[in-house]
């Protein structure tokens, strides 16, 4: 896209062509190839208290390729890696589904598909980026645009300017891949970043100008934020030195998409360092909430056993042992209920814009 | 609500009530009369297996061969039968097509000891009326309404009489008989009877002519014949099909089961009413000569124990037990310990005969079958015997694969064979081909817990699978669930031993898929990892910008493939395993050839059938004996490491 062909291999080909390589070694030596990749799971994730981040511990799986239960995975880590240096090559961006239908067909002589679904092609992908220690953006692999952003931001993109305060209710759509290379920050003037969950509360922050009223920077990722919304208010946290406050549910989905945001996610804790917010803010909806602005128990969602099993599993996360954490949570977990918050619309339609928000942040009423 | 109706009620009845009765006593008493056999089964064909035009061609078929096989049998003659089904010639014109027509000659000879003269009208145009009814003794038909039934109804369809011809010896002369039945006395009437010239040396031939229908499929008279052939390896069935086509089934087992022997009654299996009748009818003195003489496994001191038990004196006069006292006998033969009746009387196919009958008529890569010791229901002993057979065989196995090569889209998969095991059922060697799901050996079928031997099976459902389940009991009485014989009644004792008998079959099919399997997964193995191979090296070499010498990775991967998946190993195992080794009773097919004790069959040509009267046994493949040391010592190794 952006990218001028270059002739010699970049250090992301290079890393590419290394799982090659090791397969050429191996052969010359009759040993079994094999590949090291870092385990992702909760399991080899350390939180780094000092740097306020999740990262990735030192664990490794072995892959090997003559092991009946691995040799298929080994194989389409191989054709995955080919389809990446191809891209590379041709300095092209696309999608985690062209990839799978780029490597997907049958093999010579059989039955069998080298990939069923793409739900086998995926993973692959993440394991490359933990093994290269290549990000998705360099591994030119995007998702798709899913969040927005409105407010006092000037940006050029492909060399387009975009003002973000002229671009009515609807904003700017963020990309996917927002690296200096791709996207630059020209200007911006906001006091704080707010990352709001969901898009219905962005559209009515947006509708109700807050952004202008507040001088800050409405961001949404419509859900769990894509890797270009967290990055870009990384980008802004980091290059304009404004604070980030997020505003999700208040359930425990809503607290995690809050602590992916503040210290990065178990799956892909290696690019905590590049995603990472620590001191982004928790600004609602807190349990305390309903009590404090007189929230009516019958807005209010039973927790089901999903729900509580999730919480508790957060109660045991080492980043959520703050003191004022361990009592949000059980707080939430003795009343029994989760809050959305659309369930503001209950006292009024513009309660976001006109109370709620103004208030917490007068009253700085959030938590770290 | 109760009291309106009552009122409605009452206020009818009044008027009809009040005036007279319409028949007096005395009227119907006068209109009392009695019913023959003959007549009720005219109205109540359907109990007799004559519901429909398509049945009943079956069921005719079905009697007169049970008979000539039963005949034969007893008279110790190996039997040579043939069935004739044809369109019957309407008058004039050109008979229609046999999926058309609906009237048929049914003609079946046989080689059997013939019928002398007297007897003929009767057996042929007299309901119950025969010889197997008063004895306990294993046969086909058992009650004596069968092929009379048959002859009712081709006199009831088309008015034609029952043509017999029958001859005892060569000396003696054939007669020819036409014979009908009279309804109202269950009698026969005789409409022609002459001696003829016939050719064969001794036999009977019977010729119906009815109104049927020829379907062919399940339940018809082909799968019939064909069944016939599979339970009774000694017989040699030929088949004239409608159609105008010959089938021959040939004999493959040269010596005649072992004679049934006749039996009095088991203790066990007595009801308290027939207790009852046989303390009257007895020719004993005394209750213990009673017990002893009148029933099988009741010796002299058993006798002495029942009575002891019953607290009766051994002396008493059987005709003077009656009330409380036969009621304390009845308990007292439940309370002491008897021995099974004797098995001879019972003479089941044989492991042996099943397997020679399977491998005859189904194509499988597996067979096996199991013998059950004899058990008793009711006081009468029986034996189950179980068999299967496994699989396509071989050439249908080799010939399928090939068809699908189209690649798979996503949320594709590849069709499995989701046909559903077949179940062919016998009783005393003749097969139940209706009411299948009303029979204990079905009920056994579903029963069984077929996954625990590699076998699909949804709930309540049959098992999945290439596989014919064959079950047989033989019993002196087969307890049917109606007259016309189609289904085993569920008795608890009958269908525990069919489920024993089944999962014997099942273990050893088990072992044998389980050996299969072992080999493939092997085999599998080996060969994802030359198809990966082919992947990886393509690709690695576009990741190295085609510069790679590809042929030699692939060599060098390979190498490692070969020496990381049991390398020589599994080419062992691949090639020659496979014996029945450990399966008893088994045959299993190969591409290469049958390995276990399986018949030879005559092959395309049927010049090669072996002469009835030969007295060759099968013939064993010769290999095997030079085989098996080999088999025996690679298994031990196997299981060394």
């Amino acid at each position: 896209m952006a990218q001028a062909k270059v002739k010699s291999p970049g250090p992301v080909e290079k890393k590419l062509v290394g799982v090659a390589d090791v397969v050429l070694v191996a052969a010359e030596k009759s040993k079994d190839p094999t590949l090291s990749i870092p385990v992702r799971s909760l399991a080899n994730v350390n939180f780094n208290e000092k740097r306020g981040i999740i990262e990735m511990g030192k664990r490794k799986q072995a892959r090997t390729f003559f092991n009946v239960g691995m040799a298929k995975k080994f194989m389409q880590t191989v054709l995955v890696a080919d389809a990446l240096a191809e891209l590379q090559r041709a300095g092209l961006t696309t999608s985690l589904r062209e990839i799978y239908y780029r490597t997907k067909h049958t093999m010579k002589e059989s039955h069998e598909n080298t990939f069923d679904n793409q739900n086998e092609s995926d993973p692959l992908i993440e394991d490359l980026e933990v093994t290269l220690a290549a990000l998705r953006e360099e591994l030119h692999v995007r998702a798709e645009n899913a969040g927005s952003i409105v407010g006092p931001v000037v940006l050029a993109d492909d060399g387009d300017r975009v003002d973000c305060a002229r671009l009515g209710k609807g904003g700017y759509s963020v990309p996917s891949i927002v690296e200096p290379e791709f996207i630059e920050i020209r200007r911006c003037t906001a006091d704080f970043i707010l990352l709001v969950e969901k898009g219905t509360q962005w559209n009515r922050l947006s509708e109700d100008k807050f952004w202008r009223r507040y001088n800050c920077v409405l961001l949404t990722g419509n859900g769990q934020p894509p890797r270009g919304v967290r990055r870009l208010a990384r980008r802004l946290h980091e290059e304009y030195k404004i604070p980030v406050y997020v505003l999700v549910d208040n359930d425990p989905w809503g607290y995690y998409i809050y602590s992916v945001v503040k210290q990065g996610s178990i799956n892909l804790a290696f690019e905590s360092q590049r995603m990472a917010i620590p001191k982004a803010k928790f600004i609602g909806l807190s349990s305390a909430d309903p009590d404090h602005y007189g929230l009516p128990r019958n807005v209010g969602i039973k927790l089901n056993d999903k729900d509580i099993g999730r919480a508790k599993e957060l109660l045991k996360y080492r980043w959520f042992q703050k003191k004022d954490w361990q009592e949000e949570i059980k707080r939430m977990l003795a009343s029994g209920l989760k809050y959305e918050l659309d369930a503001l619309a209950n006292k009024d339609f513009r309660y976001l814009t006109k109370t709620y928000l103004p208030r917490k942040l007068k009253e700085q009423d959030w938590l770290d | 609500m109760s009291t309106a109706l009552a009122k409605t009620m009452t206020t009818e009845k009044t008027p009809t009530a009040e005036p007279k009765a319409t028949v007096s006593a005395a009227e119907m008493g006068a209109r009392q009369r009695e019913i023959s056999v003959s007549e009720f089964f005219t109205k109540n064909r359907h109990l007799l297996g004559f519901d429909n035009p398509r049945k009943a061609l079956l069921t005719c078929v079905k009697e007169a061969v049970d008979n000539a096989l039963d005949a034969a049998e007893e008279a110790g003659i190996l039997p040579d039968v043939v069935v004739k089904v044809e369109v019957a010639p309407s008058n004039g014109s050109a008979p229609p097509p046999a999926s058309q027509a609906t009237r048929f000659r049914v003609t079946v000879t046989d080689n059997g000891p013939g019928i002398v003269r007297q007897q003929i009208p009767p057996i042929f145009a007299k309901l119950l009326y025969g010889s197997k009814f008063h004895r306990l003794r294993m046969s086909r038909g058992q009650q004596g309404i069968g092929i009379s039934a048959a002859g009712m109804y081709a006199q009831l369809t088309t008015g034609k009489p029952v043509q017999i011809i029958s001859r005892t010896g060569a000396r003696a002369a054939a007669h020819y008989f036409e014979v009908q039945i009279d309804t109202k006395k269950n009698e026969p009437r005789i409409f022609e009877n002459k001696k003829i010239d016939w050719e064969p040396p001794r036999g009977t031939q019977v010729t119906l002519e009815i109104e049927g229908r020829y379907q062919k499929g399940r339940a018809s008279v082909d799968e019939y014949l064909e069944q016939v052939a599979i339970a009774n390896p000694h017989v040699k069935l030929g088949y004239l099909t409608p159609e105008g086509e010959t089938r021959e089934y040939p004999r493959t087992i040269h010596e005649l089961p072992p004679q049934p022997k006749e039996i009095k009654p088991h203790p066990y299996g007595i009801e308290f009413g027939i207790l009852l009748r046989m303390l009257h009818d007895t020719k004993g003195h005394s209750l213990a000569g009673f017990l002893a003489g009148d029933f099988s496994r009741v010796s002299a001191a058993v006798a002495q124990e029942i009575c002891k038990t019953a607290k009766l004196s051994p002396n008493a006069r059987p005709r003077n037990i009656h009330g409380e006292d036969a009621e304390a006998l009845y308990k007292a033969i439940q309370a002491t310990k008897i021995m099974a009746p004797p098995s001879n009387s019972v003479s089941p196919i044989g492991e042996k005969g099943i397997l020679h009958g399977l491998y005859k008529q189904i194509k499988g890569d597996f067979y096996t079958a199991v013998t059950r010791p004899p058990s008793v229901y009711r006081g009468n002993p029986f034996v189950i015997e179980a068999g299967l057979a496994y699989g396509k065989g071989p050439e249908q196995a080799a010939a399928t694969p090939e068809a699908p090569a189209a690649p798979l889209a996503e949320g594709e998969q590849r069709e499995d064979d989701s046909e559903l095991a077949r179940v062919i059922r016998y009783a005393n060697r003749v097969p139940l081909l209706y009411q299948q799901s009303a029979c204990a050996t079905f009920k056994a079928v579903l029963e069984t817990a077929w996954r625990n031997y590699g076998i699909a099976q949804s709930k309540g459902a049959l098992p999945g699978g290439p596989m014919v389940v064959f079950v047989h009991m033989a019993s002196v009485w087969v307890p049917f669930t109606s007259e016309s014989k189609e289904a085993i009644a569920d008795y608890d004792e009958i269908r525990k031993e069919i489920k024993l008998g089944l999962q014997e079959c099942g273990r050893r099919l088990g072992m044998f898929l389980r050996r299969r399997e072992r080999a493939k997964s092997e085999f599998r193995r080996r060969n994802i990892f030359e198809l990966y191979i082919e992947e990886v090296v393509e690709a690695c070499a576009r990741l190295k910008g085609g510069k790679l010498a590809k042929e030699k990775l692939k060599t060098q991967l390979q190498k490692i493939a070969t020496k990381r998946t049991g390398g020589a190993r599994t080419d062992e195992i691949l090639g020659g395993d496979g014996g029945p080794e450990g399966l008893p009773h088994s045959i299993i097919v190969t591409p290469e050839g049958p390995e276990g004790d399986a018949p030879v069959l005559p092959g395309a040509e049927a010049s090669a059938v072996a002469p009835p009267e030969a007295p060759a046994k099968p013939a064993r493949r010769p290999a095997k004996a030079a085989k098996r040391p080999a088999r025996t010592a690679k298994t031990a190794k196997r299981k060394k490491r």
